[in-house]
């Protein structure tokens, strides 16, 4: 270690600065920019004869003119924005309803409730997808008894087995898994509001629901918008569940197929299909301009609107 | 101050409200756990039950023994985490040191670039990612993992640590100049010490993604002897589907590590996210 480094003003190089940044910036660069932007330009190549050409646009072409590519890719598209409105309209206000009934300082045990709460999240993908896939299974039959001990036998399906009900019942065990982030963040961000305004609305007769709603709840908004972007960031991103629940196919039928399990599928292959990188670079872009879309809207368009109702 | 804030009524609903969602996210885990311990045919006819001495069962803790390499999964998931946690820690400190402390030309240019990653998955850049290991011969190898779990993690890593390295006092570090300290020394004796606990919230907020993650071991290290536990439990149970025992016993063990760790480390976490480290 060079011990005569002493910070200069003399307009030399100072070589402490570099030596800190090197290590992230070169590992940070290597693996995680260049392969990205490597990724976009794959995708705009093809392999013919065991070369590889450049093709421009053919494979995106390929994707969206193609009747089978596009039905399977439009088929993930919805699919993952359906499994994202399910996270938002479920996951979400559980979060919050739960955050809101922790924050009362005087309940007791709510250390408790929070840990055990937060138990799922830490779980993987393979140990929730298997779990639940044993709850639900009709051989084993904890849900139909259950469900026969309140009664409410005739409602039992094999839900993950049937194509209306599987993305759904997947998109809730993804949502009973990560309920503990919503409810965590909106804990702190009621945590921090200031006491002086609450008594101040309690002089003003707000108490109780309606002091929530009038005024927690707007100061919340911030993190209810961080929220919904880490949610959609995670959403169209997700592989593990439905990989670890129905397999690399997104069975039955590709009914729980979402971008991450059509992604995988199309670079590694399956069956009889073969992996193509090149189609699944063009995926993976296509993926990337779905979730830099929804990072800008949030930016732009809902972050810098929340602020100013803030004011 | 208003009764409506202390109504008992109030505080037995918010319990109640409590108790059941508390029931609700350990059930699943509860079940799988009490039924890895008993026989076959005890765990179809009372799948609630207890074990008690009669069904009581390590048939299936048994089988996974025998036929998985669950210690060399967990040896590897436990290398690949320690790893890579240590050089997001140590780069990731450095960098926001360097970030928050000297005023050079590009300093708010590099924070945007390293801070890109925190919104961008990684996982875009699968297939150039899963190229380049191969072409430099490191593919099926733990460091494919570490490298790419280290690059995902150091951009919150590097935003968080220089929020806080902005805190630590200007007197001190400059005190330790006077003293003829060097640059290096200031950042590894003064205040690498001081910025101690939101290293370890750092810490806490990567172990758990990275413990469970299953689509870069799948992709860049699916070889018998580098797979981590999270991969390695999901092709066992893949194979033994129709062996419930085993099936059972391989996702109570997949699940005790991590849960040993929550114990241990769900103060520094639940701290860590309600102070607010990753607005």
């Amino acid at each position: 270690m060079p011990g005569t480094a002493v910070s200069s003003h003399a307009p030399k190089i100072r070589w402490h600065i570099i030596v800190f940044l090197a290590p992230a910036v070169l590992v940070y660069t290597a693996v995680m920019i260049l392969p990205l932007f490597d990724t976009l330009r794959l995708a705009l190549y093809d392999e013919v004869e065991g070369e590889r050409v450049f093709v421009g646009l053919e494979n995106f072409r390929t994707l969206f003119g193609d009747a089978n590519w596009s039905r399977q890719f439009w088929n993930a598209l919805i699919n993952n924005f359906w499994f994202f409105l399910i996270h938002m309209a479920v996951q979400n206000p559980i979060g919050i309803a739960l955050a809101a009934i922790l924050s009362n300082p005087r309940l007791r045990f709510s250390s408790f409730y929070r840990s055990a709460i937060f138990i799922p999240t830490i779980l993987s993908f393979v140990i929730v997808g298997f779990a639940w896939k044993l709850i639900l299974s009709p051989i084993w039959g904890i849900a139909p008894g259950m469900l026969d001990a309140i009664g409410l036998k005739s409602l039992f399906a094999p839900w993950l087995g049937r194509e209306e009900t599987a993305l759904t019942t997947l998109a809730l065990i993804s949502v009973w898994q990560f309920v503990g982030i919503p409810m965590m963040l909106i804990y702190a961000a009621l945590l921090s509001i200031p006491d002086e305004i609450l008594e101040a609305g309690e002089c003003d007769g707000v108490t109780g629901l309606s002091a929530f709603w009038k005024i927690k709840l707007p100061l919340i908004l911030p993190s209810i918008g961080i929220i919904s972007i880490l949610t959609f960031v995670a959403n169209f991103n997700a592989f593990d569940l439905i990989y670890a629940a129905q397999g690399a196919l997104a069975g039955p039928d590709f009914s729980t197929d979402i971008l991450g399990t059509f992604l995988y599928r199309t670079f590694f292959g399956f069956q009889l299909q073969l992996g193509d990188p090149h189609m699944g670079s063009a995926i993976a872009s296509a993926m990337f301009a779905v979730i830099l879309i929804g990072v800008c809207l949030y930016l732009f368009g809902i972050q810098t609107r929340i602020r100013r109702y803030q004011l | 101050m208003s009764t409506a804030r202390h109504n008992p009524l109030n505080s037995v609903a918010a319990h109640t409200a409590l108790i059941a969602y508390t029931l609700i996210a350990l059930f699943p885990v509860f079940v799988i756990v009490i039924n890895s311990f008993k026989e076959r045919r005890a765990i179809f006819r009372e799948p609630l039950a207890l074990p008690d001495a009669e069904s009581f069962s390590l048939i299936g803790y048994q089988t996974v023994m025998k036929q998985g390499n669950f210690f060399l999964y967990f040896q590897n998931s436990f290398i690949v985490t320690v790893a890579s946690l240590f050089f997001i820690l140590l780069f990731g400190a450095m960098a926001a040191f360097a970030l928050a402390e000297y005023r050079f030309r590009g300093n708010m240019l590099m924070g945007l670039y390293l801070a890109l990653g925190i919104m961008i998955p990684i996982r875009i850049g699968t297939v150039a990612i899963l190229q380049m290991m191969v072409s430099t011969g490191l593919v099926n190898t733990l460091w494919a993992l570490i490298l790419v779990y280290t690059a995902q993690g150091l951009p919150l890593a590097v935003f968080i640590l220089s929020e806080f390295m902005r805190q630590v006092s200007d007197d001190l570090k400059n005190a330790g100049r006077i003293d003829g300290l060097s640059e290096y020394k200031i950042f590894f004796r003064l205040v690498l010490p001081l910025v101690r606990p939101a290293m370890a919230t750092v810490a806490v907020f990567n172990m758990i993604p990275i413990w469970n993650d299953l689509w870069f071991p799948l992709i860049l290290a699916p070889a018998e002897e580098v797979k981590t536990l999270t991969l390695g439990s999901q092709v066992f149970i893949g194979q033994f589907v129709t062996d419930w025992n085993a099936v059972l016993s391989a996702l109570s063990l997949a699940i005790l590590p991590v849960l040993v760790l929550y114990v241990i480390f769900s103060r520094q976490l639940i701290r860590g996210i309600t102070s607010g480290a990753v607005k």
